[in-house]
């Protein structure tokens, strides 16, 4: 049945192009006849099935969170969705109490994080790089909470927080009425104490994206800096650091959708009450669960997507145009 | 067909074949909301003789004592009940694709405008010939909790418990207190509680629904039944004086709950009144599941929130009470107003409660004889109640008592001060949520 095909694009092969001219539509006949209808039928289903996945859950989806954003619906049959145009974004800025303190905190969650756990991390893994003993042990130690789940994590740091049995508050005495500090409910208090543990989490990552950074860096350029007798620390400042751009880049886009998608830590520490309120947690609170404001809560999410694409469409310029250069 | 050697009139998946295909399965994602549903029921068949139920009592205790209702059901009926159990939560929060997707033939749920709303949406089949056999067994109180707004019954109570103010007998025998009947009694018992050591009110409202139990009980002893009942339905503004007198109240009562509440679980708070630290807790009679030692148990009494209007007094019980409702298409309709039936008798309502004490019967006829002295005090104070409620988020749109009322309440909690900005936002996110539909 599909006999001669293989032995066409075979001599197709062998044959030496004779002529330049001839050459491109030659080029194109053989490629055609390179695919069998099975091949075919392969790179269709290879390349179907993901584009049929990737269209129906990210795009149908996406565009239809869109569109809800712009409806109110209670999630009950599909003839209740009614068309309110900017309605929900008009309440979303006005009236609601908890939009504008998420919004905040999801940015003081991304300058937490890119001002504390990162250069920590940074700083372990210089420290490692250097070979000393139980290097590896140090490692697994820092590297452990980013296995974790975020879940756990949440609940574990709430054991620790709790105000009358926790960790902090038995050993500091202030779990006598009168004295107490309420780790997890006070609204001055209860984002540190998150970041806290979301800090010593993303530590962990850092240090191990570092890590592969630094030991991607030339040993030449170290030996050449110390040739030249710099110290330790302009080694580091003016040739490792600069060599590490593109590990940078990377912490940075990370750090950033770790911020937008705080989620798990904060539900599991206290669901969002008033001081920990975040975009992703308005959200779930309004179209997951009984409440079902579902266009309320797409505009909600229509926010967030907005937000990750003020922070993702430059990166992505800059990274095309870099490659256009390259 | 023959592959043509030149291979250009191949009938292989094309690009315009493969975004049809996109196309029809975006189709598929639009169709999902069902088709997920689908997956959470047992594949129930229209066998004349089993009755698919989805319940929502999850935990060990409950679990168990619902399975010996049905097994007493099957033994008097011949009929199987194919029980499907889902995480209580999970339940609850999937309750609305559940509904609509193929529930099982019976499923448990809630009394009271939770149960209303899924009766207009058409999700819920009326059992008015049920209740022409079962009626009798059930106060009129019941009766009310049971009809949709058309009505008509939809739903058939099992068991119910009160929220009242839980307290310590030994220790208000050591100090010499009394049961305060009165708003001023209650105060003064609180400043006396305090400067005896003791925290006077224990509180933790870390899950955000403990606070609007402290609401309800304040607004319809001040208030009445009738505006409670209207305010929860969204007829009421939350910026009327009357409102805000509740808070006035409730800010006068502040400085005597336990400290720190914003963190603590209800299950952390009873601790304390179990340790005796705390004087008193305005919680649900399930308060008594904390207490695990028996002779504590029985040292756990309780008395009605004080009176604050006399045009009121104590008529209102905070009573939420379980049960349940049949779904919109039922399989196997005789067999499910046989069990519909059976669930509505003493018979049924007694077997439950041997596993669970801290839970009274719905029903006016159920054997009262094993009691214990709580349960007897609770079911005395339910039927003699003029009136009864559920509890806010039972009685009001969830969407609304979800995102408006728990961080609303836990505002006021954290700053009384702020509290007209408060209500003046909580009524225009009100407008809006009760205007959507």
């Amino acid at each position: 049945m599909t006999t001669d095909t293989p032995t066409k694009s075979q001599e197709a092969a062998a044959v030496p192009p004779p002529g330049r001219a001839s050459e491109k539509k030659r080029i194109q006949q053989g490629h055609k006849r390179l695919l069998t209808r099975r091949d075919r039928i392969t790179l269709a289903f290879m390349a179907g099935v993901p584009t049929i996945l990737h269209v129906v859950l990210v795009w149908v989806t996406a565009l239809a969170s869109i569109l809800l954003a712009f409806t109110s619906w209670d999630g009950i049959g599909f003839d209740s969705i009614k068309w309110v145009g900017f309605d929900n974004f008009h309440q979303l800025f006005t009236d609601n109490p908890q939009f504008w303190p998420a919004v905040q905190h999801n940015v003081i969650w991304f300058v937490v994080l890119i001002l504390i756990p990162t250069p920590f991390g940074l700083f372990l893994a210089v420290q490692l790089d250097k070979k000393i003993r139980f290097s590896r042990v140090y490692q697994t130690a820092f590297f452990l909470p980013v296995v974790i789940s975020l879940a756990c994590i949440g609940f574990v740091w709430q054991l620790i927080y709790n105000p009358d049995t926790g960790l902090i508050n038995s050993i500091i005495g202030a779990n006598k009425p009168g004295h107490y500090i309420d780790w997890i409910g006070d609204p001055k208090l209860n984002l540190w104490a998150v970041l806290i543990a979301a800090s010593w989490r993303h530590t962990g990552y850092m240090m191990i994206l570092y890590l592969a950074g630094l030991k991607s860096v030339d040993p030449s350029l170290r030996e050449a800096s110390a040739l030249d007798g710099a110290n330790e620390w302009q080694t580091f400042k003016s040739v490792i650091f600069p060599t590490l751009r593109p590990t940078n880049t990377v912490v940075l886009v990370v750090t950033i959708i770790e911020a937008l998608r705080a989620f798990d830590l904060v539900f599991v520490f206290n669901k969002g009450a008033q001081g920990t309120e975040l975009l992703s947690i308005l959200v779930t609170n309004n179209i997951i669960g009984e409440s079902s404001r579902i266009g309320y809560g797409s505009a909600i999410a229509v926010v967030l997507l907005f937000i990750s694409l003020i922070v993702i469409i430059p990166y992505l310029i800059a990274t095309f145009r870099k490659e256009r250069r390259a | 067909m023959r592959i043509s050697p030149s291979g250009l009139h191949l009938p292989g998946p094309s690009r315009r074949n493969v975004l049809r295909g996109a196309g029809s399965a975006a189709l598929l994602a639009g169709a999902g909301i069902p088709l997920l549903s689908a997956c959470g029921s047992s594949g129930s068949s229209s066998d004349p003789k089993t009755v698919s139920l989805g319940s929502n009592s999850s935990d060990a205790v409950p679990k168990k004592a619902f399975a010996e209702i049905y097994a007493a059901f099957t033994k008097q009926s011949g009929i199987k009940v194919d029980v499907n159990t889902k995480d209580h939560n999970t339940f609850q929060e999937q309750i609305n694709s559940y509904l609509q997707g193929t529930p099982d033939d019976v499923f448990t749920w809630f009394a009271g405008y939770r149960m209303q709303f899924f009766a207009a949406k058409n999700l819920a089949s009326p059992i008015d010939d049920v209740w022409a056999k079962i009626g009798d067994n059930f106060p009129d109180a019941m009766k009310q909790l049971s009809k949709g707004e058309d009505g008509k019954y939809y739903f058939v109570p099992l068991y119910t418990y009160p929220w009242a103010i839980f307290y310590r007998k030994s220790v208000f025998q050591a100090k010499g207190y009394e049961v305060p009947t009165t708003w001023d009694a209650f105060v003064t018992l609180c400043k006396k509680m305090k400067s005896d050591g003791l925290v006077p009110i224990a509180f933790g409202d870390k899950d955000a629904w403990p606070a609007m139990g402290t609401f309800d009980q304040i607004n319809f002893r001040l208030n009445g039944y009738d505006f409670h009942k209207s305010l929860m339905a969204g007829k009421e503004a939350w910026t009327d004086p009357k409102v805000k007198a509740v808070f006035d109240h409730w800010a006068e009562i502040l400085p005597y709950h336990q400290d720190g509440f914003m963190g603590r679980t209800w299950q952390d708070a009873a601790q304390t009144l179990v340790s005796k630290k705390a004087g008193m807790y305005v919680l649900g009679s399930f308060v008594a599941q904390q207490f695990t030692n028996k002779a504590d148990l029985d040292d756990l009494d309780f008395f009605a929130f004080p009176e604050i209007n006399s045009a009121f007094g104590q008529d209102t019980v905070e009573a939420p009470t379980d049960g349940f409702m049949v779904s919109k298409s039922p399989k196997n309709h005789d067999g499910v107003l046989k069990l519909m039936e059976y669930l509505g008798t003493p018979e049924a309502e007694s077997i439950y409660l041997k596993a669970d004490s801290s839970v009274v019967a719905a029903s006016s006829k159920a054997d009262t004889s094993s009691y214990t002295a709580l349960q007897k005090k609770a079911y005395t104070m339910i039927s003699g109640a003029k009136n009864l409620t559920q509890f806010m988020d039972r009685d009001s749109r969830p969407d609304f008592t979800s995102t408006v009322m728990q961080p609303g309440l836990q505002k006021f909690l954290q700053d009384p001060k702020g509290i007209d900005n408060l209500l003046s936002s909580i009524e225009r996110q009100k407008k809006t949520i009760f205007a959507s539909q």
